[in-house]
């Protein structure tokens, strides 16, 4: 025990007096979380939009009014003619056309269903999405009683109509509250995988890792001594980053943050875990870098964060039982989100175990200290 | 010169076809300088490798303070100090800091850790250094820390690999008067060289060539085997029949 306080201190002496280090460690993942989230969000600004009101009553008229008392829809132009509306889609003019059709008001009044159409520019699927939720959300607030009967129009194609049904709404609100929780993972597994294991490569180029190999050093220590310094450092940056999605994004908690933290002291162990068998097959940083990045870009892209997992492929979602990177985005939002406890979460929070208990003994066991 | 601290049966390392160290033995004994002559690549540094436990034998057997390189690898750590060729100690740490660290790393107690580094640091004289980075040293003062380093544990034997190289002659003299000391001690310094009045200050001298050991013996035997007036004269001799490039 005593070997490992000398390597710790070593280590934290190293960690703070690395001008250049410093910053990354502390600012840049607080900007990351900043920008990532605030970026990540899809605000929807004024739509463009075209009326074709077949009806001209008074009960159409109030609707268009609504759509432009919300601040979100602008009335461009009208006609009498879906086709005219289409081509201003095609001419960039409008992402809208809104088209009313005739005996509404009477359908209306009468109790019977009545429908309108938003012909909508989808060659940006993102907005388009917005922009049918948007209108979907104002159009029956308006009347419960009127179905929306969204279009979507595609550049390009034959025809260039689509129909993409949705059912959520305000996604505004929802999509922050979604990915600050999966980028405060990203955050700490971007420290556990590249710092641990940089610096053991780093040694190694140095050559100061061969001073230390002819110690009587044991390797489980040596491990410990680069383990332990960045699984503290990438707690307190979880707290940190907590306490901006706290105060800074208005994110709820739900659940325990206790109950949080004990996992990502898990999962910290599996990436960190990751990055230190990485160091025991590679030369120099660049080599390690480069595997590093390989793994974390398929966790990243693989691990729920922009696109749900359920949507994958079943090979797809099988694989991403091995992504350590699910399993804690999922937790997270999970915890965080819904105030999912111990029960919930618990065989997920064992195969982050298992993988930690698997992966850190191969790392130490993999560790040389004599070539040959 | 009774207990023998290195025992080099057949000791030999290939890498793939190519035999850095072609079946060496020898013997070094308690608080004996050993001198570790060679041309670039004749394989000393390999065979320095294999006796610290950093690099495993091919073939052929040694003993380092009584303990097999192949198997104890991890015993003969406690008990040896190692200098190596290449600055190895940390520039962004103190000089206290690193001697403390690799103090702590031998198991010293705190008391020990800071009589120690009291007394190796008035002993090279750097007590004015004592809390410069390292980094920022000039080489020879890195050379002496890195010294003092590999004597902290007080370890039965020092190897040096090329611990002078690059430093000036008189930080060189220094060096020299603490191996003599160290060695009066009754600590065995195991050094390789480049400098052949260097290796006359050495009890014994040994100079391989292409992996093999040539010639062994006290520097006085050695410029009598082989008619020589010194060092330099006995190595040229021997390093013109080597085939392998200097490099």
């Amino acid at each position: 025990m005593r070997t490992i306080k000398f390597l710790l201190q070593k280590e934290f002496l190293q960690i703070f007096r690395n001008k250049s280090m410093l910053p990354i460690i502390f600012v840049m993942p607080v900007i990351q979380l900043v920008v990532l989230s605030f970026a990540a969000t899809y605000e929807l600004k004024e739509v463009d939009m075209h009326l074709v009101d077949f009806d001209r009553s008074g009960v159409s008229r109030q609707l268009v009014t609504k759509m432009q008392a919300s601040g979100y829809f602008t009335l461009r132009s009208q006609s009498a003619n879906v086709e005219e509306g289409i081509t201003d889609i095609r001419r960039n003019k409008v992402q809208l056309v809104l088209v009313i059709p005739p005996h509404f008001e009477r359908d209306l009044r009468s109790g019977r269903p009545a429908s309108v159409q938003m012909n909508i520019d989808a060659v940006d699927g993102a907005t388009a999405g917005l922009i049918q939720a948007y209108g979907r959300s104002i159009i029956q607030d308006f009347d419960a009683g009127i179905r929306p009967d969204v279009e979507e129009v595609r550049g390009g194609g034959p025809g260039g109509i689509d129909i993409i049904p949705a059912s959520w709404y305000n996604p505004n609100l929802d999509y922050i509250k979604y990915m600050v929780p999966g980028i405060l993972v990203v955050l700490v597994a971007m420290i556990g995988m590249f710092l641990s294991g940089m610096n053991i490569v780093r040694e190694r180029e140095i050559g100061t890792i061969e001073q230390l190999n002819v110690t009587p050093i044991r390797r489980y220590q040596f491990m410990l001594g680069k383990l332990l310094p960045f699984w503290i450092i990438a707690l307190f940056e979880l707290a940190l980053g907590l306490l901006i999605a706290r105060f800074g994004f208005d994110i709820p908690f739900v659940g325990s943050v206790w109950l949080l933290f004990g996992i990502a002291g898990i999962f910290m162990l599996v990436v960190q875990g990751l990055g230190l068998l990485i160091s025991t097959v590679t030369h120099t940083q660049q080599q390690a870098m480069f595997i590093a990045w390989f793994l974390m870009v398929i966790f990243i892209l693989m691990g729920g964060l922009f696109t749900p997992i359920e949507s994958m492929p079943v090979w797809a979602r099988e694989l991403t039982l091995f992504n350590p990177m699910a399993h804690f985005i999922k937790i997270m939002r999970m915890v965080l989100l819904k105030g999912a406890g111990w029960n919930e979460i618990q065989h997920l929070a064992g195969l982050l175990a298992l993988m930690a208990a698997v992966i850190l003994p191969a790392a130490v066991f993999r560790y040389r200290k004599s070539t040959g | 010169m009774n207990e023998l601290i290195i025992e080099a049966q057949n000791l030999t390392r290939k890498f793939g076809d190519f035999t850095a160290v072609d079946h060496i033995t020898f013997d070094v004994g308690r608080g004996e300088i050993f001198g570790f002559l060679g041309a670039n690549g004749a394989g000393k540094t390999t065979a320095m490798r294999m006796l610290t436990g950093l690099l495993s034998p091919t073939a052929g057997e040694a003993r380092v303070a009584g303990y097999d390189v192949a198997s104890q690898a991890e015993q003969i750590k406690q008990e040896i100090g190692y200098m190596s060729q290449k600055f190895s100690l940390y520039g962004d740490l103190t000089v206290y800091e690193n001697i403390r660290l690799y103090g702590g790393i031998y198991g010293l107690g705190d008391e020990e850790i800071r009589k120690k580094s009291a007394e190796l640091v008035e002993m090279l004289q750097m007590e004015a250094l004592r809390d410069k980075r390292v980094g920022a040293l000039p080489l020879g003062w890195k050379q002496k820390l890195a010294f003092s380093v590999a004597l902290i544990h007080e370890p039965k034997i020092v190897f040096m690999d090329e611990p002078t190289g690059g430093v000036d002659p008189i930080t060189r003299r220094q060096f020299w008067e603490q191996i003599y000391k160290v060695a009066e001690e009754g600590t065995t310094v195991f050094v390789t060289t480049h400098y052949m009045d260097e290796a006359e200050y050495c009890d014994r001298v040994s100079i391989m060539v292409d992996g093999r050991m040539d010639a062994l013996g006290s520097p006085a035997e050695l410029k009598k085997q082989f008619e020589a007036e010194d060092i330099e004269q006995v190595f040229i001799k021997l390093a013109r029949g080597a085939d392998r490039d200097e490099g």
